[in-house]
């Protein structure tokens, strides 16, 4: 398979009062065409941190520090080097081919909108050119279906109708419309785009699963269950039918049988759209269901890749083995990982785990191990190996 | 109106720890809530500790039906539901409540010291020195040092918050603990860390856990006994491997085949419960789970399904078990 985004080297800080946080150090990660990658890690992981930086979105005061995000564009321009594109190249992308799903649906969506609005907004920005071509096509219909008086006093203005959308399909330099859309008054003429958009919106709720779909449109957020605003949630993010969809902790907030559902959901999305999915857990259960391979993460460190299988037969970093012994399962000890969470601000030097290592070595303290491939498709990052 | 929970009967013996399950909304921190007495039940009875021969009296009592004397005055003796005042302020010292978040159940402006003493303080158990090293001790048995007693909750991770909140719980040596998702705040492993510290504090007290929890996979874990809970009302009860592995309720199975397991294999077959849990506060008619279950008949829609046994200790609400 190949990959969509190839991330080298990336290092995320936070300068903040305390000290620097290392909160993502020297990761190399890809995201491959049409596969579902799963990130676990515990709170401070860089987990989080990995996907918004996929978007450029950390947030003040953390900055990207060096590395590359290489978002392979097969269609378009081929390759992409996402940290340096322009903050308006950015936005093309944001929401259009890579888009995100957060994990707590309440807050991400705007209380004072309706569902519809919020989802419209994402085709009236991306595909403008597209719902010019759909107005168009519906004025046309209406010129060559109206007959009778009404349709002919009519029919001058949709002929001008039909130009105009058809300046908006062709390209978004035309200048009719653009300076229409910044007049107030004049910018009702351009109506014809949000109906199409609201039309789609529905369409696309329908897609994921929401009954009565045409109401919940009108509904506001508070409104609806945590389940449903889940699903809003992703519908906005499926909109434009991205490459590359980033759910972080898409599903921890809502309970099982409404979990089990958004995983479903999510693994149909995958197949009807082939669309490459990163999904961020701390969930080793869910990352089960769901991903097809798993990335490691601990104190912004990588620490183990593999396929799901193998993650879970034939764990090798310390860490990766530790962790899938903490999870209750029925018929099993529980074990605990000695310690606590390595210490973001003093970070132990050479293998950020290797104070609760339980097989660590003398040289764990000093060197960081180096990523090794120890088999097909399985990275391990230790001096183990 | 909504009735949060409604005609729940559960018995939690001594030395038992018995996990609560259920979706958000089925009324698990209500419960939990009452058992303690946070809030005052509507209606029904909560007995703390009673001989048995009283509750017999009591039961044979209200069967009769009729509003004697000597009932109204057994209860006002034993019905820990109609306490008030001291006897209420009694009984909390024997109880104990740990709440889910250990980030807001914390006063962020008293030193974990006073917040460990505040309950002795309340119920006058200790005071002064005695107290002093009272709070050291406990601090001890939940795995932190002493020298972090003149810290404020700020200064702590989650779980080692979560280990203070315990100590606080312990501290006026209570006989039964209630713990609303203590670990539902916390990572994977800080959680495996209370879990085992819970056990190991269980063994050496002597203590009785009511266990709330929305992962049915911690419950199966550390549980004796579990009941499930839906939209207020409980509908099966059974030992744990009975629970996850022979389920007889439409809702448990369902919750069971919900619960995702840490094993890549176990992916196929699984059922996905349709719908949501409805409003408690205009609850359907009948079982309320008929509106999302495959099995629902004509009865179901309209009558209520008893708590009934199946087998020894396995109780199941349900016209059609599985």
């Amino acid at each position: 398979m190949k990959d969509l985004v190839r991330i080298r080297d990336l290092s995320v800080r936070f300068y903040t009062y305390e000290g620097v946080v290392h909160a993502i150090d020297d990761l190399d990660l890809e995201i491959r065409q049409g596969e579902t990658l799963g990130i676990v890690g515990e709170t401070g992981s860089g987990k989080s941190m990995t996907a918004l930086a996929i978007l450029r979105l950390i947030p003040y005061p953390g900055k990207i520090e060096s590395g590359s995000i290489v978002f392979v564009d097969r269609d378009r321009r081929g390759e992409l080097e996402l940290l340096t594109l322009s903050e308006d190249r950015m936005r093309a992308i944001r929401g259009n081919q890579i888009s995100m799903v957060f994990q707590e649906p309440g807050a991400a969506l705007n209380p004072v909108f309706t569902i519809g609005d919020q989802i419209s907004e994402v085709y009236l920005l991306h595909q403008r050119q597209e719902l010019g071509y759909r107005a168009k096509q519906r004025v046309d219909s209406l010129l060559s279906d109206g007959s009778g008086f009404a349709a002919s006093a009519r029919r001058p203005f949709w002929r001008w109708q039909s130009r105009l959308y058809n300046k908006i399909a062709e390209g978004p330099h035309a200048l009719e419309p653009r300076l229409l859309s910044r007049i107030p008054l004049f910018k009702r003429l351009l109506w014809r785009l949000k109906d199409e958009a609201s039309l789609l919106t529905v369409d696309m709720l329908k897609d994921v699963e929401i009954p009565d779909p045409a109401r919940v449109a009108a509904q506001y957020p508070h409104q609806l269950s945590g389940g449903m605003k889940q699903r809003a949630v992703i519908a906005m993010a499926l909109a434009c039918s991205p490459k590359l969809l980033i759910a972080d902790e898409p599903t921890t907030s809502l309970d099982v049988t409404i979990q089990a559902q958004m995983l479903e959901l999510f693994r149909r999305i995958k197949v009807d759209s082939g669309a490459s999915v990163l999904f961020i857990t701390h969930n080793l259960g869910v990352a089960a269901e769901i991903c097809d391979r798993v990335a490691v993460m601990y104190a912004g460190r990588l620490c183990e890749v593999a396929t799901i299988e193998e993650m879970f037969l034939h764990p090798s970093h310390p860490y990766t083995k530790a962790l899938l012994d903490a999870v209750p399962m029925p018929g099993k000890e529980l074990q605990t990982i000695p310690g606590a969470l390595a210490d973001a601000l003093n970070p132990p030097p050479g293998c950020r785990f290797h104070p609760r290592c339980p097989s660590a070595l003398s040289m764990c303290q000093q060197d960081k191990a180096k990523l090794k491939e120890i088999g097909k498709d399985h990275i391990v990052a230790c001096h183990l190996f | 109106m909504v009735k949060a929970v409604d005609g729940v009967s559960l018995a939690i013996k001594r030395g038992q720890w018995l996990g609560l399950v259920g979706e958000s909304g089925c009324g698990k921190t209500t419960l939990a809530k009452t058992v303690v007495r946070l809030l005052r039940p509507t209606g029904g009875h909560i007995y703390f500790d009673i001989p048995d021969e009283v509750k017999a009296e009591i039961e044979q009592l209200e069967s009769l039906g009729k509003n004697s004397g000597k009932l109204t005055s057994l209860l006002k003796e034993n019905d820990l539901g109609i306490f008030l005042g001291a006897r209420v302020r009694s009984f909390r010292r024997r109880a104990q409540l740990v709440h889910q978040d250990p980030f807001t159940s914390l006063d962020p402006r008293m030193k974990i010291k006073d917040t460990v003493a505040e309950p002795l303080r309340i119920h006058r158990v200790l005071s002064g020195e005695a107290s002093k090293t009272a709070v050291k001790e406990l601090l001890g048995t939940v795995g932190l040092s002493a020298g972090q007693m003149e810290r404020y909750p700020h200064q702590f991770s989650g779980g080692q918050r979560q280990r203070i909140a315990i100590a606080r719980a312990l501290a006026t040596k209570p006989e039964f603990i209630v713990f609303d998702e203590p670990t539902s705040a916390l990572d994977v492993s800080v959680q495996a860390q209370i879990l085992n510290l819970l056990k190991d504090l269980k063994k050496e007290f002597g203590l009785t856990y009511l266990y709330i929890t929305h992962e049915l996979l911690i419950a199966e874990s550390v549980c004796d006994y579990i009941a499930v809970m839906y939209l207020g009302k409980v509908v099966e009860m059974g030992r744990p491997e009975e629970i996850f592995h022979t389920p007889r309720h439409p809702y448990s199975q369902s919750l069971v085949a919900a619960t995702p397991v840490p094993d890549p294999k176990r992916r196929v077959g699984r059922i996905v419960l349709r719908g949501e849990v409805p409003s408690p506060a205009n609850p359907p008619p009948g079982c309320t789970f008929h509106p999302r279950c495959s099995r629902a008949s004509k009865e179901c829609r309209e009558l209520e399904p008893p708590l009934e046994p199946v087998s020894n200790d396995h109780f199941v609400a349900c016209f059609h078990p599985l």
